[in-house]
């Protein structure tokens, strides 16, 4: 497969080109279910190009976290600031229309439509017409679909499914479908990408193509990304800081080689009793 | 804005290499489509016009970068417009272009790489400038690397890493900044003469390295303009180039007779889209080998299986019409007039409707190579109008050896010498040829070139075979596994196995012959196949080894082991090879028990050694045999399967090739 030719950036490299910009803090952030205290006290920042990887055994809270970031929890405490904005009432689709995309744990696609629709959702935000006169199709809507479909088939061309451009989403193999969604976060032009285990069920290929997929969207589009994933080896080689949770609290913040020594990750890991 | 008159008539007026072509073809037929490319979801299009600007600038800018003369250039992709002109450019420059195939990994890459001391890599995307990058350390004479697809390259060290884009930005420079330039490429163009090498095919060799088979101008542009006359190609002609662009028969199909005969190269989108693709440009010259034409049938009759029993019904009501007279209607012999009625309303309702799913809906000629294809998908194309044909060739040939012409196609044998092709039987049945294709040499490997061709051009192929009594040529088996039997006639296991294997029935065969006075023949039934009859007969079985023996079964592989002798006893050279007695074996080949290769090729000698008790028993008379095997289960178990195995004796027909009478019948 696809060999690593080019020695990686350091993180200190990488924060000396001015990678250190703060795109996303999380301030002491708190969120419980009625007694269940799926977050707590939570910080960290996601710095501007960097992949940024959250992980924590099950039931970390790692699938909240990225809730609360693109909206869909609402904390209870704690704030979160994006591009030097402090929210509040943060809602997905605020959250959609100022650049930040993401997928799911559960690949949640329109299992009817083909890849290229279900990537082309990915633009609705984008879409300057209205509803009547895409129905029409004419003139400035058929111009302005053109465009977006331009976008939406450099997306098919980098992520290699040309071949599945017309297939439903529904028929098509797992692995397939996680690009498929990869595709359509990417189709919004994201800021940031926040990735819920885009590895999870892969076999080693389709890690190995999903790792080439992300590094090249860092690379290539500037793109900042979180990502929640459970296989170490791809943390460790994907990631440029990891932030690690446990029973709904940060025990770790570090590069991967720090995270990977810490002792209390360890013990999260192995399951030392508290 | 091209000044394409002003170039021709400062090329030499003799069209002997391909660059010159190019040339002629951008006077000539400027605004026809030369090269289609999907691109993100759209066919684009560059006329000859547009592909010779864009071969000048890249060629300008390969000059800038320091290509000389002689010096060799990797191109290494999946089928892209831009590979296909860097041919052209390295060429125009009299340099040598070196094509690898693209899957090959790193480590025989940079054997290639190394051999033919290329000075450039002219590669499609990452994953090939990759492996180059990995093995650069080996190769001593390699400056740059150039790539066509930028993605995922952002981070690499650009110091000898070049886009195609920016190559071509150099040359379009110096032809701005130098109004000398273009003069310049169009008098090295005029510089080269078909005695030039311009391109070195490595052939993946089964033993041992892969040689550089080195190919002029001339073997290139005349085999392409036999092939083209041969099929009467005109510039209305498109093809679809989707074979590995290192195999002598893209580049002669894609590159040589695309360019000599002006004709249209469309590129598929990825490898994944071909057959989508093919059924968008419809193509009317086709190239496939048999496994792709068999695919393409399983596809469809797996699809009918979920069809309405209307359209069933009449799928094969329609496809009996067609057995029955559609390769009649192709070859232009009579058929009756409710057949012809019969057939026109299939192509309405069937045909016409499977040639455009599988693409082929304006196929004038397709061909298919490489190895012998079963004689009941040979009939299935040719009896829905799609005009298949074999041809026999190979890379030290430029392609053309035989071809079978319109209107004498015979699922058996590989056609006559084509246009300008001498061909000589040797005693040892091994067949040579000398053509306007033959090979310069292998590069740096005198040796293999002296003992592959002879000092007056004669090239040995290593394959056995014979002319049949309609001139056409029959390739049997590798030269070097072809034996005797005791009367001195020619024996050739593979050639009846492969006759007899074409059988649904059958799933392998063994033939023995070599040094005894008759043929033998061992035979594995196909369990899917014989299993599915027996369903239907109520044969009810509980092994392998039952069905096996069943008599019925035995009935069964009986007729067709006559059916083979009978058209054995017409072929003049294999009358010899009827089959005298045979069995059917009690357990199945398996590679686990190393009868088979993991290929599934048979081990002939495993097996004389594993059954020996059941070949003395065919060579001595005996009707039935006790055996005892020992078998491995593919969890590694072992136990034995032991029975009585029978054998029969057949007929004999006489030889009716060596009829006078014959030949006049026909």
């Amino acid at each position: 497969m696809k060999a690593d030719v080019e020695p990686r950036d350091s993180v200190a490299e990488r924060a000396a080109k001015g990678g250190g910009e703060v795109l996303l803090s999380v301030d002491n952030v708190s969120l419980a279910f009625g007694g269940v205290r799926a977050l707590r006290d939570v910080s960290f920042d996601i710095r501007k190009g960097e992949v940024r990887a959250i992980i924590g055994p099950n039931g970390a809270g790692k699938t909240s976290m990225l809730n609360v970031i693109n909206g869909f929890y609402h904390p209870q405490q704690g704030v979160i600031t994006f591009k030097g904005k402090r929210r509040h009432d943060m809602r997905p689709y605020i959250a959609a229309s100022q650049g930040i995309a993401r997928t799911f744990q559960n690949v949640a696609l329109f299992k009817g439509m083909s890849t290229l629709d279900n990537i082309m959702t990915g633009r609705t935000l984008k879409m300057r017409r209205g509803l009547l006169a895409h129905m029409l199709h004419w003139g400035p809507a058929q111009r302005e679909e053109i465009k977006h479909r331009e976008v939406v088939e450099r997306i098919i061309d980098f992520l290699e499914i040309a071949h599945i451009r017309k297939v439903p989403v529904g028929k098509l193999p797992y692995g397939l479908q996680k690009r498929v969604e990869l595709g359509r976060a990417l189709a919004m032009d994201p800021e940031l990408l926040l990735l819920d285990e885009p590895m999870a069920g892969m076999n080693l290929e389709e890690k190995q193509d999903m790792s080439r997929f992300i590094l090249t969207v860092k690379d290539t589009f500037n793109t900042t990304i979180a990502l929640i994933e459970h296989d170490m080896s791809v943390v460790m080689d994907l990631s440029d800081r990891v932030v690690v949770l446990n029973y709904g609290a940060k025990i770790a913040d570090g590069s991967p080689a720090e995270v990977q020594t810490n002792q209390a990750v360890i013990e999260a890991y192995l399951g030392v009793s508290h | 804005m091209y000044h394409v008159t002003a170039q021709t008539a400062r090329a030499t007026p003799q069209l002997d290499t391909v660059p010159k072509l190019l040339l002629r073809n951008a006077a000539e037929h400027a605004d026809r489509p030369a090269m289609r490319h999907k691109d993100l979801g759209i066919w684009q299009t560059w006329t000859w016009a547009r592909l010779s600007d864009e071969v000048r600038a890249f060629a300008v800018g390969l000059r800038k970068l320091g290509l000389e003369r002689g010096d060799t250039v990797a191109i290494i992709g999946d089928n892209r417009p831009r590979l296909y002109a860097t041919f052209a450019a390295v060429q125009s420059l009299g340099g040598v272009a070196v094509p690898v195939y693209q899957d090959s990994v790193a480590d025989e890459m940079a054997f290639v790489l190394e051999h033919a001391e290329v000075m450039f890599a002219v590669v499609q995307d990452q994953e090939q400038v990759d492996k180059v990058v990995s093995v650069s350390d080996r190769l001593t004479k390699l400056r740059k690397v150039i790539y066509d697809e930028p993605h995922g390259l952002a981070g690499y060290d650009p110091a000898n890493l070049h886009s195609f884009e920016s190559v071509q930005q150099l040359g379009r420079e110096e032809q701005r900044a130098n109004t000398g330039a273009d003069g310049w490429w169009l008098d090295e163009i005029a510089k080269g003469k078909g005695s030039d090498v311009s391109v070195m095919l490595y052939t993946s060799g089964t033993t041992g390295r892969p040689k550089g088979v080195m190919l002029t101008h001339d073997n290139i542009v005349l085999s392409a303009q036999n092939g083209n006359e041969f099929d009467h190609f005109t510039p209305e002609d498109t093809l679809l180039a989707y074979l590995p662009m290192a195999w002598v028969g893209d580049h002669i199909f894609s590159y040589g007779q695309a360019f000599a005969g002006a004709m249209c190269v469309a590129c598929p989108e990825s490898p994944e889209t071909i057959v989508e693709d093919r059924r968008e440009i419809g193509p009317t010259y086709f190239f496939a080998p048999p496994r792709v034409f068999e695919n393409l049938l399983t596809q469809i009759m797996v699809r009918m299986e979920d069809a309405g029993w209307l359209k069933k019904r009449m799928f094969h009501y329609f496809l009996g019409v067609a057995q029955r007279c559609g390769e009649a209607l192709l070859n232009g012999k009579p058929v009756g007039a409710m057949d012809r009625v019969r057939y026109a309303l299939g192509d309405l309702l069937v045909y016409a409707p499977l040639r455009n799913r599988m693409g082929f809906s304006r196929t004038r000629v397709a061909y298919t190579a490489g190895e012998a294809i079963g004689p009941e998908l040979f009939r299935f194309y040719r009896s829905l109008g799609i005009n298949l044909k074999q041809l026999y060739g190979q890379t030290e040939a430029s392609v053309y050896i035989t071809l079978q012409p319109d209107g004498e196609v015979y699922p058996d044998t590989v056609g006559r010498p084509g246009p300008d092709v001498e061909i000589r039987i040797a005693d040892s049945g091994e067949v040579l040829f000398r053509s306007p294709g033959v090979f310069l040499k292998y590069y740096k490997n005198d040796e293999a070139t002296q003992s592959t061709k002879t000092p007056d051009g004669w090239v040995h192929t290593g394959d056995a075979g014979f002319f049949d009594q309609r001139g056409h040529l029959k390739i049997i088996d590798r030269a070097k596994d072809v034996g005797r039997l005791n009367s001195g006639a020619l024996f050739s296991p593979k050639y009846l196995e492969n006759r007899l294997k074409f059988y649904p029935e059958v799933r392998e065969a063994v033939a023995f012959g070599q040094g005894r006075d008759y043929v033998t023949m061992m035979v594995n039934i196909d369990l899917t196949s014989v299993g599915n009859w027996a369903e239907r007969n109520n044969v009810s079985y509980a092994s392998y080894q039952e069905l096996a023996a069943h008599r019925q079964v035995y009935d069964m592989v009986a007729k067709r082991v006559d059916e083979l002798n009978k058209a054995l006893a017409e072929e003049a050279q294999m009358a010899a090879s009827q089959i005298a007695r045979f069995l059917v074996l009690h357990k199945e080949l398996d590679a686990d028990d190393g009868e088979l290769t993991r290929t599934l090729k048979v081990r002939r000698s495993t097996i004389a050694e594993r059954y020996a008790p059941l070949i003395q028993a065919l060579y001595d008379g005996s009707k039935q045999c006790h055996v005892a095997t020992e078998m491995t289960f593919e969890d590694g178990r072992k136990a034995t399967v032991e029975g009585d195995v029978r054998i029969v004796d057949m007929q004999i027909h006489p030889s009716r090739a060596a009829e006078p009478l014959r030949e006049a019948a026909e």
